[in-house]
C-alpha cells in the first residue's frame, strides 16, 4: 500500500490533484482511493488530501493514515500546521518553498532528519498557468522522486483528465509538471 | 428529443456522489426535482451538467426546498413517470413528511441519500442520523459501503421500487464524504446493459392516463387508514426482500457483482462478528483478515438492506457465533442503537448463547479506525473466554473524556 497525505488550503486543487493522480494510476490497473478532510472549508482554509494505492482492492477506508509522501503544497503551511503529523521514519517530504532546503529545515525543526525535497510550484503555476494553482506542478515533481512512471506518460495521462479545459491551460499545465520534474531537488 | 450516450471506460475513477449520478443517467430518470445540500449536492450537480449537455432526456425541476423537492417528485411519479432526487441530513429531516406521503401512496420514487449528522450542533460529515430518522417511512433503504455500491445499488432500486407487486420508493444510503467525497475504481455498465436492466418506465395508477382515472393522496379515518398501513407493512414484509434478492441474482449475470441482503464475510467459522453498515463494513472486514493472522476467528456481517429489515437472514448469518457486537452511526438518545435492538429481535426465540453487545461509534464524522476495530475485536474475544459480557450493554467508540457506557 502507497499512502499520500496532501496539505493545502482549499481552492488550491488538493483534491482536483489527488483524484487527478488517482485518475492515472488506476489506468495501470492498480487499484486507487482519493478523499480529502472538508470540514465546512472556506477558500484559504488548510486542509489535506489523501491518496491510497494498491494491488488489491482497497477496502480501507479510516482516515487516520501514516503517509509514505506528504506533498505540502502551500508554502505557509509548514509553519501553521504540523505536516509531519503522524509521519513513519521514512516517509518522504515533496514542500512548496522559495527557500533552499537548508533554510527551510532550519526554519521549521521538525522537518530536522527528514527526507525533505522542495520545489517551488506557486512560482511555477505563476509563471505558467498564470495562477497560483500548485498542484500538478506537484504532480511532475512526485513523478521525479517516487519514478512512478515515465514523466511522458504522466503528462499524456493528465492530458486527458484535463481534457475539458482549454488547450492553452492544458498545455501549460503540461509545461509546470516538466518544470517541477526538472526542477525539484 | 434526442439524447447523446456516453461512453465509459470499464473502470473509472468516481466517488459516490458521481457514481449516484451516472447511474441516474443511465436509468432514463423523466423527472428529477432537486434542492442541495451537502454533502449530496453533486449527485444533482453532476446530473444537471449531463441534462446542460444534452445526455439527458428528462426533466430537471430547481425548487426551493427538500420539502418541494421531494413534494415535486411525488407529483411526478404520481402523474407517471421514472424519479429520483438525493439530499442529505437537515435536507432529509425537512422532507420526512413526505417520505411517508411517498410510500402511502405507493410511489416508486428513487433517494439517493448522502449520509450526515443530524444538528445541533450543525455538522456535515458523515453518520446514519438521517437514515435512521427514516427507517419508519416505509421506504426501502439499501445501503453502500462504496462507490461502486453506490452506482450498482441505484439500478437494484428503481428495478425493485417500479416493480407492479411492489411499488414503493427506495433509497440509497452512502456515507457522506467516506462514500460520496472518495474517488475509487468503479467497474461501469455501458448505457444499454444498464437500461435494459431496469427496463422502460411502466406506469400503474398514472394520472396522466385520461381514460382511466384515479385519485392520488386521499383522505382516509379510521375507516380505512389501518387497512392502508397494514397492506403496506404487509408488502414491505413479504413482498420485497424476494424482490430485491431477485434483482441481486439478476444483476450478478450483467455485471458479475453479487449482493446479499446480508453480506457475510469470514463468518463460516467466526468465533467473534461485528455487525455496521457503510464504510465500516470494508474497513472491519480489512482488521477481520488481520485478526484471524493474530488467531482471533473474526467475521463481519454488513447490512445490506435496511428496510425491510432482514430479519430470519441476520438471525441465520448470526446463529454459529459466540460473540457480536452491533454497532450503530447514530445517537439512540436514550435506548440501545438500532442495530443492537433488531438484533436482540432476531436472535431472541432462538437457539443461540451468544453475547450481545452494542456501540456508538463515528458520530459527525468521528474516523473510525482500524485500532479501534482491533480492540473492538479483542473485547469481544474476551468477552468469549469469560462466558459472558465482561463490559456494559452499550459503550462509546472514539469519543474523547471520561469513558462513556451504559445498560
Amino acid at each position: 500500500m502507497l499512502e499520500i497525505r496532501w496539505h493545502s488550503r482549499a481552492g488550491q486543487g488538493a483534491v482536483t490533484g489527488a483524484k487527478g493522480l488517482a485518475d492515472v494510476i488506476s489506468t495501470t490497473g492498480k487499484h486507487v482511493q482519493a478523499f480529502a478532510f472538508y470540514g465546512s472549508a472556506k477558500r484559504g482554509a488548510a486542509m489535506t488530501a489523501y491518496n491510497r494505492v494498491n494491488d488489491e482492492v482497497i477496502m480501507n477506508h479510516e482516515k487516520y493514515m501514516e503517509p509514505d509522501y506528504v506533498f505540502v503544497i502551500d508554502p505557509a503551511l509548514v509553519y501553521t500546521t504540523d505536516v509531519t503529523i503522524n509521519a513513519k521514519e521514512n516517509t518522504i517530504f515533496i514542500i512548496t518553498t522559495h527557500m533552499t532546503k537548508e533554510d527551510l529545515i532550519a526554519s521549521q525543526p521538525k522537518l530536522e532528519g527528514k527526507t525533505v525535497y522542495t520545489v517551488d510550484c506557486i512560482k511555477i503555476a505563476q509563471e505558467t498557468i498564470g495562477r497560483a494553482i500548485p498542484n500538478t506542478p506537484m504532480l511532475g515533481a512526485f513523478m521525479k522522486i517516487s519514478e512512478m512512471y515515465d514523466i511522458e506518460f504522466f503528462k499524456e495521462s493528465m492530458k486527458r483528465i484535463l481534457a475539458k479545459l482549454p488547450q492553452k491551460i492544458v498545455d501549460a499545465n503540461m509545461l509546470a509538471i516538466q518544470r517541477a520534474y526538472d526542477e525539484v531537488k | 428529443m434526442a439524447f447523446d450516450k456516453v461512453e465509459l471506460k470499464d473502470i473509472e475513477v468516481w466517488d459516490g456522489n458521481f457514481a449516484a449520478s451516472q447511474a441516474l443517467r443511465q436509468c432514463q430518470i423523466d423527472v428529477v426535482a432537486a434542492y442541495p445540500i451537502t454533502p449530496s449536492t453533486p449527485i444533482v450537480e453532476g446530473y444537471g451538467n449531463m441534462k446542460a449537455n444534452n445526455q439527458i432526456e428528462g426533466e430537471f425541476v430547481m425548487v426551493e426546498s427538500e420539502h418541494a423537492a421531494m413534494s415535486g417528485c411525488i407529483g411526478a411519479a404520481a402523474a407517471g413517470g421514472r424519479v429520483a432526487t438525493a439530499t442529505s441530513s437537515q435536507g432529509y429531516a425537512l422532507m420526512v413528511e413526505t417520505l411517508y406521503q411517498a410510500s402511502g401512496m405507493r410511489l416508486p420514487i428513487v433517494l439517493n441519500v448522502v449520509n450526515r449528522a443530524l444538528a445541533a450542533p450543525l455538522n456535515v460529515n458523515g453518520d446514519h442520523s438521517d437514515m435512521y430518522l427514516g427507517r419508519d417511512s416505509g421506504w426501502i433503504q439499501l445501503d453502500a459501503y462504496c462507490p461502486q455500491d453506490a452506482y450498482d445499488l441505484n439500478f437494484i432500486a428503481f428495478k425493485v421500487a417500479e416493480d407492479h407487486d411492489i411499488r414503493l420508493p427506495a433509497m440509497v444510503h452512502q456515507d457522506g464524504f467516506m462514500t460520496s467525497h472518495t474517488a475509487q475504481g468503479v467497474h461501469t455498465l455501458d448505457d444499454d446493459t444498464a437500461y435494459g436492466f431496469v427496463g422502460d418506465f411502466q406506469p400503474m395508477n398514472d394520472m396522466l392516463d385520461f381514460e382511466h382515472p384515479v385519485t392520488h393522496g386521499v383522505q382516509t379515518e379510521e375507516d380505512w387508514h389501518f387497512e392502508h398501513k397494514a397492506r403496506q407493512h404487509n408488502d414491505l414484509m413479504t413482498k420485497v426482500l424476494p424482490k430485491i434478492q431477485t434483482a441481486f441474482d439478476d444483476f450478478e449475470k450483467i455485471s458479475g457483482r453479487k449482493y446479499n441482503l446480508v453480506e457475510k464475510y469470514d463468518m463460516d467459522d467466526a468465533d467473534v462478528a461485528v455487525v455496521c453498515m457503510g464504510t465500516s463494513v470494508e474497513t472491519a472486514r480489512e482488521v477481520a483478515g488481520e485478526m484471524r493472522a493474530k488467531g482471533i476467528k473474526a467475521g463481519v456481517v454488513g447490512i445490506r438492506v435496511v428496510r425491510p429489515f432482514p430479519f430470519f437472514e441476520i438471525a441465520e448469518a448470526l446463529k454459529e457465533v459466540k460473540a457480536i457486537a452491533a454497532l450503530d452511526r447514530s445517537s439512540p438518545n436514550g435506548a440501545p442503537g438500532m442495530l443492537f435492538n433488531e438484533i436482540a429481535g432476531a436472535l431472541f426465540n432462538t437457539d443461540t448463547k451468544a453475547l450481545l453487545s452494542g456501540y456508538v461509534y463515528g458520530l459527525g464524522g468521528r474516523d473510525l479506525t482500524k485500532k479501534h476495530l482491533v480492540d473492538l475485536y479483542t473485547e469481544l474475544q474476551a468477552n468469549v473466554d469469560a462466558g459472558k459480557v465482561t463490559t456494559q450493554l452499550q459503550q462509546f467508540i472514539g469519543v474523547r473524556g471520561p469513558k462513556l457506557s451504559f445498560l
